[in-house]
C-alpha cells in the first residue's frame, strides 16, 4: 500500500501539473484567480511538505481553512486543563497539544513544574490508566473532528460499559460542515472551491457536502493525503470551474463511502449531542461542535469538578482568525517571524506543525526563496535545542 | 518481595560495597594498565600532539531496545563523536549514576554490553566513577562517557571548506535508532522488525583516508537526525537533499508515520554522514558498501552554495524547506 | 488534520480489537467502530482505532491510474522526460 510513494510515479505528477496549469492559463486569460481552500491540516501539511505549490500555476491559489483541531483550540481550554493538574488530577493527551498556549502556560510547561501529564497516541491509554489506578483522577483531553472523536467516544463506550468512576473527558469536539457554513456566509472569503478532508469525509461521508455544491455553488472534491491525490483533486476542481459546474467529487473513494461510517455516526450520537461552539478566531459557531449528552455528564470534566472553559488571553496583534479564515497569509501577519516563532508560538496556527503559519514557517519560504532568485545572508541558525532528548542516550 | 541482588546506596558511598563493586564488576571487566592500582586519575601515553576530547550522557529509555542497550550506545555514541571529527578512538572514562534497587543482573547485562563495544571498536576504558541516587531520582542507569582519540592527520575538516556541488553522503538508512526505541517505549507495536542502528563508525571513516583531502565535513546525525546534522553545517552552505534518494527502512517509515514524526528528525546511532568533492563520491561509497555497516550507503543530495539553506527536492518535483527538529519526538494524532 | 495509515488486519480478538500489520510492523488496535471487518481486510487506523476499511480494488484501480498518466507523460515528453521538474 506505499505504492503511491514509488518514484516512478512521478511523471503523473508532472502530468497533473501541466493539465492543471493549462487549465489555469485558460482562466487566467479570462483575469480570473481560482482560491481553493483545504479545509484540513493534514492536507496543509502534505502540500507543504510535497512542495505542491510549486507545480501550480500562479492564478491558482491553495489556501488553509480552519483545519487543525490545535489550531481552533483557545487558551481558555488549556487554562482548564492546567488548572485540573493543580488539583492532582493525572492529564492524558495527544501530543499534539503539549505546545498550545494558555493564558500563561502551556502543558510542557506545567509538566516541567510537576504536573502530571502523560501523552499518549490512543485514547485507550486514559481507560488503562484510570483502570489501573483507581485512586487516580485521570482526565483525557477530547479534542478534535470528527475523525478523532470516533475513537475517543469508542473509548468512553468502553469505560461506560465497565463502570469506570475515575475518567473525565475535556471536549472540544468540533465538525467540519457548520464550519464550511460559517466560511461561505463571511463575505470577506471568497472561495471558489474546497478540498474536502479525507478522514473526516470517511466518518461523515461525501454527502455531508452536497448543500455546498448545490446551494452555495461550489465545487467540492474529497481527497486523499498522497500528493498525487491531491493534484488530481485539484485538476478535477479546475475541470468543474471550467465547465461551470458545482458538484461533489469523491476523489478518495478507496476510503469515503457517500454515507460515510454509519456505525460510528450512530456511537457518536449516542454519546455526543451538537454544542454551540467557539473556534479560534472564528467566535461561536452555532452547532458546530459535539458535547456530551446530559446522559453522559458524569463524564463531563466541566460537570464533575464545576469548572467552565472561559476564552482566554491572546494577543492582542494575533491575527490566526484571519488566517484561519484565510483572509490573509501568515507572513501578513504582524507577528508572523516577528515575537511569533514556531518555538515560541502565540497564535495556535504557529503551535501545530501543520498549523498554517508554521507550515508557512517551515516549507513555503525555500520555495519563494527559490523562485525569486533571492540570495540570502544565512540567518543565524541555533546549535540544535539541547533539551533531553532520551531517544538519544 | 523478590530476592534478586540489587544495587544499594553503599555501593556508591565509598567504603566496602564500593570497593566490591569496583573489584568484582568493573576490574574483571575492564582491568588494564591504566587501572592498575585504581589511581584517581589515568596515566595515558598518547603518539600525537593532535588530540580529539568529547563527553556524551545518556539517558535512553528502555534501557535496552531491539538491537542494543544503554551501554553499547554509550561506547558507540562516545567513539562515533571522535571518529566524525577526524580522530582515531583510543580510551574512554565511564561515569555509571545507578538508582538504587537496580538489579544487580541489569547491571551487569550493561557492563557486558559495554565491554563487548568497547572491544569491537578497540578502546580502553581507563578511569571511571559509579553514584548511586535514591530510588526514584534516576531512571535505572544513567551513563556518562568521556572519551580521547588522536587526529588522524590526514583529514582537515571544515564547514568553510565545503563547495557548491560537493555531495552529500550517508553511510546506512536514517532515522533507525529513534523509531526503534520510540517503538519500544510507547509500547504502541506489537511487533516491530526494526531494530536500532546503534554500531561504531570508525571503520567507515578509516575508509575515508585514501581520500581524505576533499573529505569536507563528517558528522554523526544523532539527536535531531540527518535535519539537524544539515542544519549545523547549514551556516557554511546550504544543501538540497533529493526525496528520492533518501534511504528509509520500511518499518521505520511505518512508525513513523503513524507516529507523526519525520524520519529527518530521528536520530541514528550507527551512521555518518560526509560532505565530500563531487569526484569521489562514487569511490567512497564503494569502500563504505564494502564494510558490513556501510552497505547502505548512498548519496542523499548535494551542497547548493552560500545560502545557508536546507532544502529537499520532492518526488512530485517541488522544492520545500527542511526544518530544524523542535527537541521533542511527540507522537502526534493530527 | 487526522493522521491515518492503512495497515491489513491479521487477528480478530473477541473483545473487539485485533492485529493489524504493515511493513511487518504490528499493532494491537480497536476494531469495534468497522462493520464486520475480516482478516486480510486493509483498515485506516487513526489514534488506536481502525475508523474505515480500505476498499483495495479502488485503492489499485487509481495506482494503475497514476501509472497510466506517468506513462502517458513519459511518451508525450520523449526523451526529455525523467530529468528536471517543470520550471516553477
Amino acid at each position: 500500500m506505499n505504492a503511491f510513494q514509488d518514484p516512478t510515479l512521478a511523471a503523473a505528477a508532472r502530468r497533473l501539473s501541466a493539465s492543471i496549469r493549462a487549465s489555469g492559463a485558460l482562466m487566467a486569460e479570462a483575469g480570473r484567480t481560482v482560491r481553493i481552500m483545504e479545509v484540513c491540516g493534514t492536507h496543509t501539511m502534505a502540500i507543504a511538505r510535497s512542495g505542491l505549490r510549486h507545480l501550480l500555476p500562479e492564478n491558482v491559489i491553495l489556501t488553509s481553512g480552519p483545519g487543525c483541531p490545535v489550531c481552533v483550540t483557545g487558551p481558555g481550554y488549556i487554562d482548564v486543563a492546567l488548572t485540573l493538574a493543580e488539583r492532582d488530577v493525572t492529564i492524558v493527551t495527544f501530543g499534539d497539544l503539549l505546545r498550545v498556549p494558555g493564558s500563561r502556560l502551556n502543558l510542557a510547561e506545567a509538566r516541567a513544574r510537576g504536573a502530571k501529564i502523560l501523552v499518549c497516541y490512543s485514547p485507550m491509554e486514559a481507560l488503562q490508566l484510570a483502570k489501573s489506578s483507581p485512586e487516580r483522577q485521570v482526565l483525557f483531553l477530547a479534542i478534535g473532528f470528527e475523525t478523532t472523536a470516533a475513537p475517543i467516544v469508542a473509548m468512553l463506550d468502553q469505560a461506560v460499559q465497565a463502570g469506570i468512576d475515575n475518567l473525565s473527558l475535556l471536549t472540544a469536539f468540533k465538525c467540519v460542515p457548520p464550519a464550511l457554513t460559517a466560511l461561505i456566509a463571511d463575505p470577506e472569503i471568497a472561495i471558489d472551491a474546497f478540498l474536502c478532508p479525507g478522514h473526516v469525509s470517511a466518518i461523515i461521508g461525501a454527502e455531508a457536502y452536497r448543500f455546498v455544491a448545490e446551494a452555495h455553488h461550489i465545487p467540492c472534491v474529497v481527497a486523499g493525503f498522497e500528493p498525487l491525490d491531491i493534484l488530481l483533486a485539484i485538476d478535477g476542481i479546475l475541470t468543474q470551474l471550467k465547465n461551470r459546474v458545482a458538484l461533489v467529487d469523491n476523489q478518495y473513494q478507496r476510503v469515503v463511502r457517500p454515507e460515510g461510517n454509519r456505525k460510528i455516526q450512530s456511537l457518536m450520537a449516542h454519546y455526543l449531542q451538537p454544542a454551540d461552539v467557539d473556534w479560534r478566531g472564528i467566535g461561536i459557531i452555532p452547532q458546530s461542535g459535539l458535547a456530551l449528552r446530559p446522559e453522559y455528564r458524569a463524564f463531563d470534566a466541566e460537570v464533575r469538578f464545576s469548572l467552565t472553559v472561559q476564552s482566554g488571553k491572546i494577543h492582542p496583534d494575533c491575527q490566526c482568525g484571519e488566517v484561519l479564515k484565510g483572509k490573509i497569509t501568515p507572513p501578513e501577519c504582524r507577528l508572523f517571524r516577528h515575537g511569533c516563532h514556531p518555538d515560541h508560538p502565540i497564535g495556535p496556527c504557529m503551535v501545530s506543525s501543520e498549523g498554517t503559519c508554521a507550515a508557512y514557517f517551515h516549507y513555503e519560504q525555500a520555495a519563494s526563496d527559490q523562485q525569486a532568485g533571492r540570495i540570502q545572508q544565512p540567518e543565524p541558525i541555533e546549535p540544535p535545542a539541547r533539551s533531553r532528548d532520551d531517544t538519544h542516550g | 518481595m523478590d530476592d534478586e541482588r540489587r544495587v544499594l546506596l553503599a555501593h556508591g558511598g565509598g567504603g566496602r560495597l564500593s570497593r566490591e563493586l569496583i573489584d568484582r564488576e568493573i576490574v574483571t571487566r575492564f582491568g588494564c594498565e591504566a587501572l592498575q592500582g585504581l589511581p584517581d586519575a589515568a596515566s595515558l601515553m598518547l603518539d600525537s600532539d593532535s588530540i580529539r576530547f568529547t563527553t556524551d550522557s545518556f539517558v535512553v529509555q528502555p534501557l535496552f531496545f531491539p538491537g542494543g542497550c544503554i551501554g553499547d550506545l554509550a561506547v558507540h555514541g562516545t567513539v562515533n563523536d571522535l571518529s566524525v571529527s577526524g580522530g582515531q578512538p583510543k580510551y574512554l572514562s565511564l561515569g555509571m549514576i545507578l538508582e538504587e534497587g537496580l538489579l544487580w543482573s541489569t547491571l551487569r547485562r550493561v557492563l557486558d554490553a559495554i565491554r563487548a563495544a568497547a572491544q569491537a571498536c578497540g578502546v580502553s576504558i581507563v578511569t571511571g566513577d559509579t553514584k548511586v541516587v535514591r530510588r526514584g531520582q534516576c531512571d535505572g542507569i544513567y551513563l556518562n562517557m568521556a572519551g580521547i582519540g588522536v587526529g588522524l592527520p590526514e583529514f582537515a575538516l571544515s564547514a568553510a571548506s565545503i563547495r557548491p556541488g560537493d555531495a552529500v553522503l550517508v553511510s546506512g538508512t536514517l532515522g533507525d535508532h529513534g523509531m526503534a526505541v520510540l517503538a519500544a517505549r510507547e509500547q504502541l507495536f506489537v511487533e516491530s522488525p526494526l531494530v536500532s542502528d546503534t554500531g561504531p563508525v570508525h571503520r567507515l571513516v578509516a575508509a575515508l583516508t585514501p581520500w581524505a583531502d576533499r573529505v569536507r565535513l563528517m558528522r554523526d546525525p544523532t539527536r535531531g537526525g540527518i535535519a539537524a546534522s544539515l542544519h549545523e553545517c547549514a551556516l557554511a552552505s546550504g544543501f538540497q537533499l533529493e526525496e528520492r534518494a533518501l534511504p528509509f527502512a520500511k518499518s521505520a517509515q511505518v512508525i513513523a508515520e503513524l507516529l507523526g514524526i519525520s524520519l529527518l528528525h530521528s536520530p541514528c546511532e550507527g551512521r555518518i554522514m560526509a560532505v565530500v568533492a563531487d569526484e569521489i563520491a562514487e569511490a567512497v561509497l564503494n569502500a563504505w558498501r564494502a564494510l558490513p555497516e556501510g552497505y547502505g550507503a548512498c548519496r542523499i543530495g548535494s551542497a547548493t552554495g552560500p545560502v545557508g539553506r536546507v532544502t529537499l527536492r520532492t518526488l512530485i518535483g517541488g522544492v520545500t524547506l527542511l526544518d530544524m527538529p523542535h527537541g521533542e519526538l511527540l507522537p502526534r494524532i493530527c | 488534520m487526522c493522521l491515518a495509515i492503512p495497515m491489513q488486519v491479521r487477528t480478530i480478538q473477541a473483545d473487539g480489537f485485533g492485529i493489524v500489520e504493515i511493513d511487518g510492523v504490528q499493532r494491537l488496535v480497536g476494531l469495534t467502530l468497522l462493520d464486520d471487518p475480516q482478516v486480510g481486510d486493509y483498515v485506516i487506523v487513526h489514534a488506536g482505532f481502525a475508523i474505515e476499511i480500505l476498499k483495495e480494488s479502488d485503492a489499485l484501480e487509481r495506482i494503475a491510474l497514476f501509472r497510466e498518466m506517468a506513462q502517458l507523460w513519459e511518451a508525450e515528453q520523449g526523451q526529455s522526460a525523467g530529468q528536471e521538474p517543470p520550471p516553477a
